[in-house]
């Protein structure tokens, strides 16, 4: 393994990670919802939510979208966009995300911010399974198939 | 009340997903290519999420509820099963497949919609295909 310092962001991984926190703990401490995004997601789309409202879930994901973009605006972009990549294979895993995170009721920000955070024993095993299948899935992309020279 | 909590914690969520570069899939990948020039970076970035929000799970069990009155949802489920394991092997395929696990996705929407809004419709209709479909069956 080689480690590529030049790329590794150390501050602002931290400083990003405690804004994620502080949105986990505002809607907990708020209102009393776990902020997990496929379930979130899922139930507005699915029309599934347990308690039938769905204008807080649409305003939580309509904020994702325009934080996100803010803070684009302002430091003028902090990373390259990409493009080019390979549609078959981001519209596929989308449609394995999709499937995944409902049928394991969640993805990284429920089980593994929020699980684990909770001290959930099945926040931390669903973490440690996907962590452990994106690792295989990104080596046989990259390693394997050689499709190496995908960004 | 509720709607204005929701929008200032989407709003944190998304501005946080964007300065630890989690809206960046190649950042992503790099995290999640061990065997190629690895980049440590969104391990730290589990660090900060986990760390503050321990502290305010920790704060709940104190509480009778939330500020805003609701009740606490604590997840039901407490035992894993095949399903929890099942359904997260298939989403860490598609998470190497993609760089995108659903945050990331939404962050990414104004900011590169030609990856983005395919993804967020892929992944929608997983959602759909599962909740209506594969969930029903005996």
């Amino acid at each position: 393994m080689t480690i590529d310092w030049a790329s590794f962001t150390p501050w602002l991984a931290l400083a990003g990670g405690a804004l994620i926190g502080l949105s986990a703990t505002v809607l907990w401490l708020g209102m009393g919802r776990v902020a997990g995004i496929s379930g979130i997601a899922g139930s507005l789309f699915s029309f599934q939510a347990a308690d039938g409202d769905r204008s807080w879930r649409l305003l939580f994901l309509l904020g994702i979208v325009g934080g996100a973009v803010l803070v684009h605006l302002l430091t003028g972009g902090l990373f390259e966009v990409r493009s080019g990549y390979p549609m078959g294979l981001l519209i596929g895993g989308a449609l394995l995300v999709g499937i995944g995170t409902r049928m394991g009721s969640g993805c990284t920000s429920g089980h593994g911010v929020c699980g684990i955070a909770r001290l959930s024993m099945r926040g931390l095993l669903a973490t440690l399974t996907f962590m452990a299948t994106a690792f295989v899935t990104v080596y046989l992309i990259r390693h394997v198939i050689g499709l190496g020279g995908l960004a | 009340m509720k709607n204005l909590i929701a929008l200032a914690a989407g709003l944190l969520f998304g501005a946080g997903l964007y300065v630890a570069m989690m809206a960046d899939p190649n950042k992503v990948l790099a995290f999640l290519d061990l065997a190629g020039a690895w980049d440590p970076s969104l391990a730290l970035v589990m660090v900060g999420a986990i760390g503050v929000s321990a502290i305010g799970f920790a704060v709940s069990k104190r509480m009778q509820a939330s500020i805003s009155g609701q009740a606490f949802g604590w997840p039901k489920l407490t035992r894993p099963d095949l399903k929890l394991l099942g359904g997260a092997a298939l989403f860490g395929i598609g998470w190497g497949m993609t760089g995108y696990c659903p945050g990331p996705g939404f962050a990414a929407l104004a900011i590169n919609p030609a990856e983005a809004l395919p993804y967020l419709l892929a992944m929608i209709a997983g959602m759909v295909i599962w909740d209506r479909l594969l969930a029903r069956k005996p």
